[in-house]
């Protein structure tokens, strides 16, 4: 070895399991530090979150073997040293739950509208489905079998919507105020943009006004304002005045969506639309919004994320979804003091949801990406 | 060329007569409305009229931090008092949130992998549950602390019970305007401060300790006053009186619950706007100053946080717009805003729904506008300025 050269150390190793470990959690005394704290309150939080959910937790049975029927016999009031979460409270109401206060000899309609929902939805969601051709004509008939289905008619025996409630309501409330609000939503995006002064001013005001003000008072102007606008003899039900609030509520925000996209459409297309002869109609049907749609339907799966979780708010005017089925559960005498239980449990349906939800935003805004990308190359 | 002309090819004439005819329907749905309101009214017997507003109110609100409010006030006293109310818990909450959000979106783009994960599934699992099941959940937290005679102390002046927070109450004494008008004092001159640093750099290249010195200015000017006013301020110490706290100030647990699960719910989202903030600025921007020698934390201060920002700002006005209309769920668990005060009980004892449901609404329009209005205006501040 000469003077000018000198011998290091080689360099530490940045693969393998110890690499990893020290370029992603000891890269430095400070990460150090907050990974050693950070490890030390997982170790003491995740047993004790498992040992209360699941392990030290009563599904049906106490410790002593008892079927559970009141909150007395639940293991965590009886010993509140080693007790977990008693979700016998969830078994035992979970009709009330899933259906709410449903007949229960009509109840398989309920059961029935759920799995048709499904393959309604199903197709919808991925274009590579197969047959998806011949599973959307099902999409597009069975808001109507569902209405019958759930609603009675058509020789059904008709079940009031105020014996509706739970996971029911939930999923009515948010699938179809949806559905109602998108092609409202494009009607107004459309408006917005148009040409004609009156109209464009008409749908801006109608749409900034509806995302100006929360949707709490929408949902008290469709319980308390909308039956003095209608006239004697009509009267709606409950679930339809919110359905109307919801419905606007979330053709406000779906139009700002799709307007987003709409803009993000070059002049291009519409003039080459326009010089072949397309009306203004023809323009937007066959060329404008398939593509605005498309990009914008991402971010439309993202405002009807917000939309699931907002219809938690009717349970303020009075509707029993699956929250207001919640807190009917604990103002019971019999389950007192298990909140804990029911919001975990009302919490998990959402997460369940929403997050499915906004999984499926990602997968699709991967894809438009790279169905971009392939076009530019 | 055919000379009888075709009025509804013509391209003017359309939409003159689709505009008519949309304005018509409009007006005529109006009318309608309006009459079959009116007739609605009077067959339920229900006042019309803004004359409620002056009648008492008849009621009392547990929470009202600024107006001295007792059931002999008027339903225009609950508006305000749920007007400031809605502000209050608006305000903490965004202020709140931003910080919250602000570090959670640094930390998930850090290089701690512990760290990343813990923040990514708190941001999961904040976003993807309803915001109005967060607040009871924290309500219900909050009202199994212990009784107000078993209150956690500390040191003997923070009392937390099921009631909420006692704290002491500052009494502010003759002279103590001084100090506040001190404070503000050096605030504005530290913009001015600013300013002329930026002069100064942008002309002669030396800078100036801006941060350092306002910042000692704004904490040591007021100080100073105060103390050569010989101190103007006093507490008021809570201390237990039979069943409740008598003295002090009190924070209720649904101001808690509300401020808690609207910052935490709300920095969710804000992390994420945050995140792909900061990530929308593209790797040479880092490495063209790295090579230009700055510093690390320079970097982040000079190059990349003002580049973020415009990507930031939109989509923050936004989150702020949310957090103040969702501040209208505190009728869930009974804090007094708008919607709960005078929305829902002084709805509900006086009948008039139209007029009350018409303020609210023109309320929270004008709150969103303010809000939207000044965020613009930062805005513009923050946009690239092309020469």
């Amino acid at each position: 070895m000469n003077e000018i050269t000198q011998s290091r150390k080689p360099p530490v190793a940045t693969t393998g399991i110890l690499g990893w470990l020290r370029m992603n959690l000891f890269s430095n005394w400070v990460n150090s530090l907050i990974s050693l704290f950070v490890l030390y309150i997982l170790f003491q939080f995740i047993p004790w979150i498992l040992n209360w959910t699941v392990f030290a937790a009563d599904f049906k049975y106490n410790f002593n073997g008892e079927e559970i029927i009141n909150r007395e016999m639940c293991s965590r009031v009886l010993d509140p040293e080693t007790g977990g979460a008693c979700w016998a409270i969830i078994y035992v109401r979970f009709y009330q739950f899933m259906y709410g206060f449903y007949p229960r000899e009509e109840v398989w309609r309920v059961n029935l509208s759920y799995i048709m929902l499904a393959i309604a939805i199903v197709p919808l969601l991925f274009d590579k489905f197969p047959f998806r051709k011949h599973f959307l004509k099902f999409t597009y008939v069975f808001p109507i079998i569902a209405f019958f289905l759930l609603n009675g008619g058509l020789g059904l025996e008709p079940v009031s919507t105020n014996k509706w409630g739970g996971l029911l309501v939930t999923l009515v409330l948010g699938c179809t105020g949806i559905a109602l609000a998108f092609p409202l939503g494009i009607v107004l995006a459309l408006g917005r943009r148009s040409n004609l002064p009156v109209i464009s001013m008409m749908c801006t005001l109608f749409i900034e006004f509806i995302r100006g003000v929360p949707l709490i008072t929408l949902l008290f102007f469709g319980m308390v304002m909308l039956p003095l606008f209608l006239p004697e003899g009509i009267d709606m039900d409950g679930l339809a005045r919110v359905l109307v609030a919801v419905t606007l509520f979330q053709a406000a925000y779906m139009a700002e969506v799709i307007r987003g996209g709409l803009q993000a459409i070059p002049q291009g297309q519409y003039e080459a639309a326009r010089s072949i002869g397309l009306s203004y109609w023809q323009m937007n049907r066959k060329v404008v919004l398939p593509q605005a749609i498309r990009i914008s339907i991402p971010s439309i799966v993202n405002t009807s994320i917000g939309l699931f979780k907002d219809t938690t708010l009717v349970i303020i005017v009075g509707l029993l979804d699956l929250l207001g089925i919640g807190r009917g559960a604990l103002a019971d005498t019999t389950w007192l003091g298990l909140a804990y239980e029911v919001y975990f449990f009302v919490s998990l349906v959402f997460f369940i949801f929403t997050f499915g939800m906004s999984r499926y935003s990602l997968y699709l805004e991967k894809k438009l990406k790279t169905g971009i990308n392939m076009g530019a190359d | 060329m055919r000379s009888n002309v075709n009025f509804f090819s013509d391209e003017k004439f359309r939409s003159i007569f689709f505009q008519t005819l949309v304005v018509g329907l409009f007006a005529l749905g109006i009318f309608f409305i309006v009459q079959t309101t009116a007739y609605n009214l009077e067959k339920r017997n229900i006042a019309t009229g803004w004359r409620f507003l002056t009648d008492p109110a008849g009621f009392d609100i547990s929470f009202s931090p600024f107006i001295d409010f007792k059931s002999t006030d008027t339903h225009l006293d609950v508006y305000f008092v749920g007007v400031l109310n809605t502000l209050l818990v608006s305000f903490c909450g965004c202020i709140a949130a931003t910080i919250l959000g602000f570090l959670v979106g640094i930390i998930r783009l850090s290089s701690n992998w512990l760290l990343v994960r813990v923040a990514y599934i708190y941001v999961e699992f904040t976003r993807n549950v309803p915001l109005l099941l967060q607040i009871i959940l924290w309500y219900s937290i909050l009202i199994q602390l212990p009784r107000v005679k078993q209150s956690l102390e500390f040191l003997d002046i923070f009392f937390i019970s099921n009631r909420g927070i006692y704290s002491p109450r500052p009494v502010f004494e003759n002279g103590f305007s001084y100090v506040f008008l001190a404070f503000l004092l050096a605030i504005i001159s530290s913009f001015i401060l600013r300013k002329w640093a930026k002069k100064r750099q942008d002309t002669t290249g030396r800078q100036f300790p801006v941060i350092t010195s306002a910042f000692g200015m704004i904490v040591f000017l007021p100080l100073l006053l105060f103390f050569i006013l010989g101190s103007p301020l006093s507490f008021d110490y809570p201390a237990l009186k039979g069943f409740n706290f008598k003295g002090g100030m009190v924070i209720r647990p649904e101001f808690i619950a509300m401020f808690l699960a609207l910052t935490i719910y709300t920095a969710a989202f804000i992390s994420e706007t945050v995140r792909s903030g900061i990530m929308s600025v593209t790797k040479g921007q880092r490495e063209a100053s790295a090579s230009l020698g700055l510093k690390k934390n320079w970097i982040m201060r000079l190059i990349i946080i003002p580049q973020a920002l415009r990507v930031i700002v939109p989509p923050l006005t936004s989150q702020y717009l949310n957090l103040t209309k969702n501040s209208s769920l505190g009728i869930a668990v009974g804090y007094a805003d708008l919607v709960h005060g005078f929305g829902g009980i002084s709805l509900n004892q006086t009948g008039q729904a139209i007029e009350c449901m018409v303020i609210v609404m023109a309320t929270y329009l004008t709150i969103s506008l303010t809000i939207s209005l000044f965020m613009n205006i930062y805005n513009r501040s923050i946009q690239f300025k092309e020469k």
